[in-house]
This record gives structure tokens, C-alpha cells and sequence, in this order.
């Protein structure tokens, strides 16, 4: 049950912010400063997601298979892989290293 | 002029207005991309607990991939509901400054908004944002969205079943999948030394109170990063803006 609640709160929310996008008359969100932010706050959250997602297991951090395969992700990215290939090599390599 | 569309970045300058053909095949091109990864997110919501249809459901109804990936991994760490949709809120926020700069461009009627709104998110904003004009930009707005919707949909199906017929996802290693998204995400944004120190700040914030806060509480304090560093940055100087991408 709490599983769906954050499902429907997510939907209501995510939808939400994208209605209002296209509702607002341009200039009421577009000062300098509450752009910037909105820039931002994707970059915040999305390094630290990474990194959670990477080096943590509950409230432990740990290095394992996980950081060999963001390790190649990244490798992938920077000689500009496409965004499938990218996923598909941060997998194989974690399968890879929990293999050995 | 191009012949493989990056997932985010598909612009290329050019003076005179593309043909149909060439939107509409950057638009396949992005939407099949990112179309296909929406399998990585049924495996992954399978993985971290979720069901079929409440997987299916949050691809059809959330439509965000980021918020769709941060969601199922905050839960399956075991974060409350609310603290885990925040999350995923604050990734969608973005989609509304997309909004913004689509309604001039688009110019939809009232009655279309709230449908077309529900494909407002990075890769037809930035198809359609790449349009020089309404018409090419309505095109590539609509066939990026719908390829996305119908792909993201049918493949988040498809990986949610075949999450159990893998057994043990780790083994795989498809739990590397969500964060390797994020890292994909990520790495347009980081052309400029404030995006790179919010995103250096964000990891170092989310490491140190990991150990120490409730689930789905570290992404929320990293956020902060955001407005930390703009802070300083306000204090430290008022030289130029770099350019901006998002």
C-alpha cells in the first residue's frame, strides 16, 4: 500500500509541474536566479543519486562490483557512447566482476 | 548532417529549416534511444520489490525517467513514501522549465495542454527546442513523445517480466543499471565549473549523511548543493554567467 501512495503522489506531482510549465505565462518563473536553480537542482540530485546508488547498501557504503561497472559507465561517456550503450556496459561489467 | 542522435543533444545549426523527413527521423532516432532503456527500468523496479503493474504504472502515469528510477530506489531502500516522491518530485521540477520555453514555441490550444503536458520532459523538449520553427517543432514534439511513450511503456513491461524470469537481478549486475542512467543523465550538464562543483558537493553531502539519516533523506539534504553553491558563488563574484544548456 505505501508502495502505491508514493506511486500516486509521484504521478500527481510529476505531472503537476509539468502542466505548469506550459500554463504559466513565460516571465512569472523565468527570473535569473529560479532559473539557475532549476538548472541545478537536477545536477545535485542526479550526482547524488549516483553516488547512492553506487557505494551504498542501506546506510552502509561499501565498494564493490557496482563502482567497477559506474567506473566503465563513465569511461563510456567520456569517449561518447550512446546512452544504451553506456547502461549496457555499466551491467556487463558489474555482472562481470561479481562473476570473477 | 548527423547520422547517430545523441540522447539529449541532437542540435545541429543550420540557416534553413530542416526537411519533415529529418525531424521526424531525429525524433525516431531519440525516441527508440531512450525508448529501449525503459526495459533497464522494468528490471530494476522488478529488483527493488515493485510489481508488475505498479511498475507499468509508474512508466504510463510518472512518465519521468529520473523521477522513475530515483523512486524505486529510494523505496526499495526503505525510505517512507512521501520522503521517496520528494525525491522524485524535485527531479521532475525541471520538466516545468521545459514547459516554459515549449508553450512559446509550441503555442497550443487550451484543450491540448494537459495532454501534450504529459510528454513534457528532456528528450522531446530537447527536439523540439532544437526546431527552428512552430511547425517543424510541433512534428518533432509529437513523434519524439509518442515513439518515447509507446516504447518506454511496452519495454518497462517487458523488463518487469523478464526481471523474473532472471531470478537473482544482481547477479546480472542490473542493479548498476539505475545509477548508470543517473551518470548518462549527469554528464551533459556538467559543461560548466558551478555545475561540476554542485555535483561534487552533491555526492560529498549525500556520503556523509547516508550512514547517518533515514532513507530518502541524504538525496534530499544533497540538493541543497544547488542553492549552497549559488550562494557562494553570489558572495564570491558577479563575473559572467557560463552558458547555459538546460
Amino acid at each position: 500500500m505505501t508502495t502505491w501512495i508514493a506511486i500516486g503522489v509521484t504521478a500527481v506531482g510529476c505531472y503537476l509541474v509539468k502542466l505548469l510549465g506550459l500554463s504559466v505565462p513565460a516571465g512569472v518563473l523565468e527570473r535569473p536566479l529560479v532559473r539557475r536553480l532549476a538548472a541545478l537542482l537536477p545536477v545535485a540530485l542526479l550526482a547524488a543519486l549516483t553516488a547512492q546508488q553506487t557505494f551504498s547498501e542501506g546506510r552502509h557504503l561499501l565498494l564493490d562490483a557496482r563502482a567497477a561497472g559506474l567506473g566503465a559507465a563513465a569511461l563510456a561517456l567520456v569517449l561518447r557512447a550512446p546512452f544504451l550503450v553506456v547502461v549496457a556496459v555499466a551491467v556487463v561489467v558489474t555482472a562481470g566482476v561479481r562473476a570473477l | 548532417m548527423h547520422d547517430v542522435p545523441e540522447q539529449i543533444d541532437i542540435r545541429t545549426e543550420s540557416a534553413a529549416p530542416p526537411a519533415d523527413s529529418a525531424v521526424v527521423r531525429d525524433a525516431l532516432g531519440v525516441g527508440v534511444a531512450v525508448g529501449l532503456s525503459g526495459f533497464a527500468f522494468g528490471v530494476t523496479s522488478a529488483g527493488a520489490g515493485l510489481g508488475v503493474l505498479q511498475t507499468c504504472a509508474l512508466s504510463l502515469l510518472v512518465f519521468t525517467g529520473a523521477s522513475q528510477f530515483a523512486l524505486v530506489g529510494a523505496l526499495a531502500a526503505g525510505g517512507n513514501p512521501f520522503t521517496a516522491a520528494a525525491g522524485a518530485f524535485f527531479l521532475g521540477v525541471r520538466n516545468t522549465f521545459y514547459g516554459l520555453r515549449l508553450s512559446g514555441l509550441l503555442g497550443l490550444p487550451r484543450a491540448v495542454r494537459p495532454l501534450a503536458a504529459h510528454w513534457v520532459i528532456d528528450e522531446t523538449s530537447a527536439v523540439a527546442l532544437a526546431q527552428p520553427d512552430r511547425r517543424t517543432a510541433r512534428l518533432g514534439f509529437t513523434v519524439t513523445g509518442l515513439t518515447l511513450y509507446v516504447l518506454w511503456n511496452l519495454t518497462t513491461l517487458i523488463g518487469a517480466l523478464g526481471a523474473s524470469a532472471l531470478g537473482d537481478t544482481d547477479a546480472w549486475g542490473l542493479d548498476a543499471a539505475g545509477p548508470a542512467v543517473f551518470l548518462a543523465l549527469l554528464a551533459p550538464m556538467l559543461s560548466g565549473t558551478v555545475e561540476r562543483a554542485v555535483a561534487g558537493l552533491g555526492v560529498l553531502l549525500l556520503l556523509l549523511c547516508q550512514p547517518l539519516l533515514p532513507a530518502g533523506v541524504p538525496v534530499l539534504v544533497a540538493a541543497l548543493a544547488a542553492p549552497a553553491v549559488l550562494t557562494v558563488r553570489g558572495y564570491m563574484s558577479r563575473g559572467t554567467e557560463p552558458g547555459e544548456r538546460r
